[in-house]
């Protein structure tokens, strides 16, 4: 992917996301695992690690408003239909699957792990189908 | 969409990184424009043709008029 400044400002922001992210999830851990959260504030602390994720996909949302070159944003918009295509085709047949006991019940938040490789084969194809242009 | 963007450029002696700086793109979407894998919003075709000193005609060949000229 070409280094344009709005591309240099998704990677910082993410970089501080991802931080964040650390921060808020390893003490949320150890504090469930060894019963130190109180009740009142279980929803709270259980809930922030989610938000610096659902911070990066803002980030890559402000990425798509701030991207000044045309034709590398078609390329994230590409990748991005690549990884909810298949998020959400692989959701659809997991969860039948799980309905009629065929697999084991997985947690929601592998979804958003699927999404973000999702987005590494979008990537694959736009190499794999325009080449140089491809990034 | 077929264009003569690659000539214009050769004559001029401009690399595509040169073009690409001087359009404020990456040089990968040249490279797409060049081979016609991409075509360009019409904003970015004036900017290329105000580059050029030329219409857009006479940069990028018109897809309606190659398939006339086909038939």
């Amino acid at each position: 992917m070409p280094r344009t400044i709005a591309w240099k400002r998704y990677n910082r922001r993410v970089i501080c996301l991802s931080l964040a992210y650390c921060a808020f999830l390893l003490p949320a851990v150890y504090g469930f695992k060894h019963q130190l959260v109180p009740h009142s504030l279980a929803y709270l602390v259980a809930v922030l690690p989610a938000l610096p994720i659902i911070g990066i996909f803002g980030a890559i949302g402000r990425y798509l408003v701030e991207e000044q070159d045309e034709y590398v944003r078609m390329l994230v918009v590409r990748q991005i239909l690549w990884a909810s295509g298949l998020t959400l085709s692989f959701a659809t047949i997991w969860g039948f699957l799980d309905n009629f006991g065929l697999v084991g019940h997985a947690d929601g938040y592998w979804l958003i792990a699927l999404w973000f490789i999702g987005l590494g084969i979008g990537s694959l194809v736009n190499k794999l189908t325009l080449g140089d242009g491809g990034c | 969409m077929e264009n003569r963007l690659r000539v214009l450029r050769a004559e001029r002696a401009w690399s595509q990184q040169d073009l690409a700086g001087r359009l404020e793109v990456s040089r990968q979407s040249v490279n797409a424009i060049e081979t016609g894998k991409y075509d360009p919003s019409l904003p970015l075709a004036f900017r290329i043709a105000e580059l050029f000193d030329l219409p857009i005609e006479e940069i990028f060949v018109s897809p309606s008029r190659r398939s006339s000229k086909a038939i």
